[in-house]
């Protein structure tokens, strides 16, 4: 713990102003409720109100305070790009250091399915695939890990490629050690650092990707509050010089910088590059 | 401290006074270089010699006025042309580097750009500085290419760096430093990465090219036999000081400090040779195996026995077969033909195949200990790992040990147990490998060059350890080796591989007793021995046999 403190200490401006962007976005995350001064999806007066004292941001398309909503995005959106992610290098990472570990028939056999998935474009795959299955949160994060899972799978296997041709593996083999041990002992404590830089990027496109989808209306679902949504459906006032709907946009923005800034700061570190 | 005595000092080349550089590291400034004068005369071949950490690259570079990454000059002159490197611009600089002083890489391979032919980038220089043009050049370096005594010089040049053998390379290395005539080339270990029937002969071209242009030269290398074949003028270095330095014949016969006396003492070391027992089944039995990788055969009916608390060497040049045929014992390489027998008893080719008792007891030991502990693990996991697997002791078990064989290991127990890889030097990493290795408590043991990572002093350290293992344990090793002193200092039996077949197969004595077979012979005779006239010697018995 003292450690982790020195270094964030140590670390540049850039990497401590991320850190700082990621901790208020979760701080706002887990305490929307009491933060936000109305509900998420309550109507509270005349739609595409401007900024006054009651509501800070005004209000939406159908009435409804802009400020909460905006805090409610970062739970929903935040939330599920997390967990997206989080999924999708649980099946891409685990896949991919099995393909390195074990080669042969299997590395074979999943690398094709993953080139077969790659071949079609990520966007327009997600779109089918939801427009079949209906977009409820669940089969939106099942859909969008699994495709990422395909980015995740390369680089797991190529850096893990470069580790199991080690002596050290080798030598574990030799002992006869399992798949299982070879796995999380030998190769993962030896690939996690451009894993980990590599989550951080993940989740900065999966985090957009879900607000594109949003945005285009296959999505998170209204009433819940999402910010690609949110800058759709007041995308109408833009024309009247109005930047409330940016704001959701700015959200997105400055969450992708500070999370970008963090990966580097990682990446640099993992790299071994010193001062 | 000033050896010269027939130089004039209009002569002198380059002069290196009081330097000093300092490396980073952890936050800190360490010196690497704490203050070393030296003086280069016109045509004189300077050896520089030292275990690694000594500072004698950072030497050799630093009379380029060059640092590497990290590194920065002090303090101190260096003096060349009236010009101080220490001080020069970048500008400057680049206009000496590669016309005035060239460097010759210990990778040869590493040091060539790979998608490149070997005589454009030999000409690259020259041109870019615009000391010759291209015609000119070109038929410059076959003329170097012949000087080195290069295979078909006036083609070899257009073969890529893969295309040629790694002396070659080296060689052709060379010539490229020698592009434009320099007054200095600095060689860092030219030859440390080849075999010695290789390096017997890049030295050769190296002395032959360097004394027909007169050209100056800081010869380093860890190598002392070597740097005896080459240099006029020795000095020893450690931890960043002179040592010593004196002229070759004179050090050589009669070395003042303690510490250059025990590098000479290194190739005393030796094991007193074990008999074979007539009767008993052998421990390990290779017999009539062929294997190879696809369909290119690399082993070609390869048997030998490995009796119970003997140590087998194995030597031969890189590609003679001898990793392969470790790998058909370990069960990493199915062999097409041919089996490995254990106690009389076969053994699966497969090593997934192998009950994992049968796995226990035969281990292996690597030749770079930094890539085969994992980085990431504790010394005191590494070890224990093997324990708990095979003997699943528990942990306060494990970790008594552990103690146990990291004082075996002649590491202190607790200082080393909760560390990792990286807070350890080569020597110390290769000494924890053989504690894992032990760990298992195998009859047999696989020792993959074990000790051509490391520094002379070292390595003894790790051959005395082995040996006081053997004694202990009456475990068996397969030592698999380049090195012809390693095999004379610790080997029982001896098999001499080459191109993938056992040409010759017999005890230490045998072996090491003329007459010898054609090929022993060859591969004996070009160990460097620590006499300034050896290489021409050697050579000069070569060539008469070949012309007689």
């Amino acid at each position: 713990m003292k450690t982790i403190a020195k270094h964030v200490w140590q670390a540049p401006l850039s990497a401590q102003f991320g850190l700082a962007v990621i901790v208020l976005y979760i701080f706002v995350a887990v305490f929307a409720p009491t933060l936000a001064p109305y509900g998420e999806t309550e109507v509270v007066g005349e739609g595409f109100a401007p900024w006054n004292g009651e509501h800070w941001l005004g209000t939406d398309n159908l009435g409804r305070d802009m400020y909460s909503r905006l805090l409610y995005g970062a739970r929903n959106t935040v939330g599920i790009a997390f967990v997206t992610t989080a999924l999708a290098f649980l099946i891409g990472g685990l896949a991919g250091l099995v393909a390195a570990v074990k080669g042969g028939w299997v590395d074979q056999g999943l690398s094709r399915i993953v080139d077969v998935l790659m071949a079609i474009p990520q966007l327009i795959f997600a779109l089918l695939i939801l427009s079949v299955v209906g977009t409820t949160v669940t089969s939106l994060i099942l859909v969008i890990a699994l495709l990422d899972a395909t980015r995740v799978f390369r680089l797991a296997r190529s850096v893990a490629m470069g580790v199991v041709t080690l002596d050290f593996v080798e030598a574990a083999r030799l002992r006869g050690e399992g798949m299982w041990w070879l796995i999380t002992r030998e190769v993962l404590p030896n690939t996690i650092a451009p894993l980990i830089a590599e989550f951080g990027l993940r989740f900065c496109f999966v985090f957009l990707f879900i607000s594109a989808l949003s945005f285009l209306g296959l999505g998170i679902k209204p009433p819940t509050a999402d910010w690609g949504s949110m800058v759709r459906d007041n995308a109408i006032l833009i024309t009247f010089g109005d930047i409330s709907p940016l704001l959701p946009a700015a959200a997105v923005a400055i969450l992708t910088v500070g999370v970008n800034f963090v990966v580097d700061w990682m990446l640099h570190k993992s790299s071994g590059l010193k001062g | 401290m000033n050896t010269k005595t027939n130089n004039d000092n209009k002569d002198v080349l380059l002069e290196i006074r009081d330097l000093r550089i300092a490396g980073h590291c952890d936050d800190e400034w360490h010196e690497i270089v704490k203050g070393i004068d030296l003086t280069l005369h016109r045509g004189e071949i300077l050896g520089l010699i030292g275990e690694s950490g000594a500072g004698k690259s950072t030497l050799g570079l630093a009379a380029m006025g060059y640092c590497k990454d990290g590194c920065k000059i002090t303090g101190g002159e260096i003096l060349f042309d009236d010009k101080d490197l220490a001080r020069c611009s970048e500008e400057e600089l680049r206009k000496l580097r590669g016309v005035r002083i060239a460097y010759v890489a210990q990778s040869a391979a590493a040091s060539f750009n790979p998608s490149h032919r070997l005589i454009d980038q030999h000409v690259e220089a020259a041109l870019q500085h615009g000391v010759s043009d291209k015609a000119k050049a070109r038929a410059e370096a076959i003329e170097l290419y012949r000087s080195l005594n290069m295979p078909d010089p006036e083609h070899i040049g257009e073969r890529y760096p893969h295309q040629v053998s790694g002396g070659q390379l080296q060689r052709a290395m060379t010539a490229m430093a020698m592009a434009c005539r320099p007054d200095i080339i600095v060689f860092d270990e030219p030859t440390t990465a080849l075999d010695v029937t290789t390096q017997i002969e890049v030295l050769a071209s190296i002395r032959a090219v360097v004394e027909k242009f007169g050209t100056a030269a800081l010869y380093i290398s860890h190598d002392l036999a070597v740097v005896a074949q080459m240099a006029d003028r020795i000095m020893v270095l450690r931890h960043g000081k002179l040592v010593e330095e004196a002229e070759t014949r004179k050090m050589l016969a009669a070395p003042e400090e303690a510490y250059t006396q025990s590098l000479w003492a290194v190739r005393l070391f030796s094991t007193n040779q074990k008999a074979q027992p007539e009767t008993e089944v052998p421990l390990v039995e290779v017999r009539n195996v062929s294997a190879g990788y696809g369909a290119k055969q690399i082993l070609e009916d390869v048997s030998f026995n490995v009796y119970k608390g003997q140590t087998v060497a194995v030597i031969g040049e890189s590609g003679s077969g001898k990793s392969t045929t470790a790998r058909v014992i370990s069960g990493l390489l199915t062999p097409s033909t041919g089996s490995v027998l254990y106690n009389g008893e076969e053994l699966p080719g497969d090593y997934r195949k192998r009950p994992r008792e049968m796995l226990r007891k035969v281990q292996m030991i690597y030749q770079i200990p930094d890539t085969a502990i994992n980085p990431r693990q504790t010394i005191g996991d590494i070890i224990g790992r093997p324990m708990k697997f095979y003997h699943g002791h528990k942990d306060a078990v494990v970790r008594r040990k552990v103690k146990e064989l990291l004082a075996l290991v002649e590491l202190e127990p607790d200082r080393y147990i909760d560390r990792r890889p990286s807070e350890l030097s080569g020597g110390q990493k290769q000494r924890i490998c053989i504690a894992r290795a032990l760990a298992a408590e195998p009859d047999f043991i696989i020792c993959d060059e074990v000790t051509s990572a490391l520094d002379q002093l070292v390595a003894e350290g790790i051959l005395k350890l082995l040996t006081r293992i053997q004694e202990k344990f009456g475990v068996s090793y397969l030592f698999i080796t380049h090195d012809v002193a390693t095999v004379r200092a610790i080997a029982d039996q001896i098999v001499v591989m080459q191109q993938g077949r056992v040409v010759d197969n017999g005890s230490r004595e045998a072996i090491f007793t003329p007459p010898h077979q054609e090929y022993t012979d060859l591969l004996l005779s070009s160990e460097p021995e620590m006499d300034p006239d050896w290489l021409d010697g050697i050579l000069g018995r070569r060539a008469m046999a070949s012309a007689g």
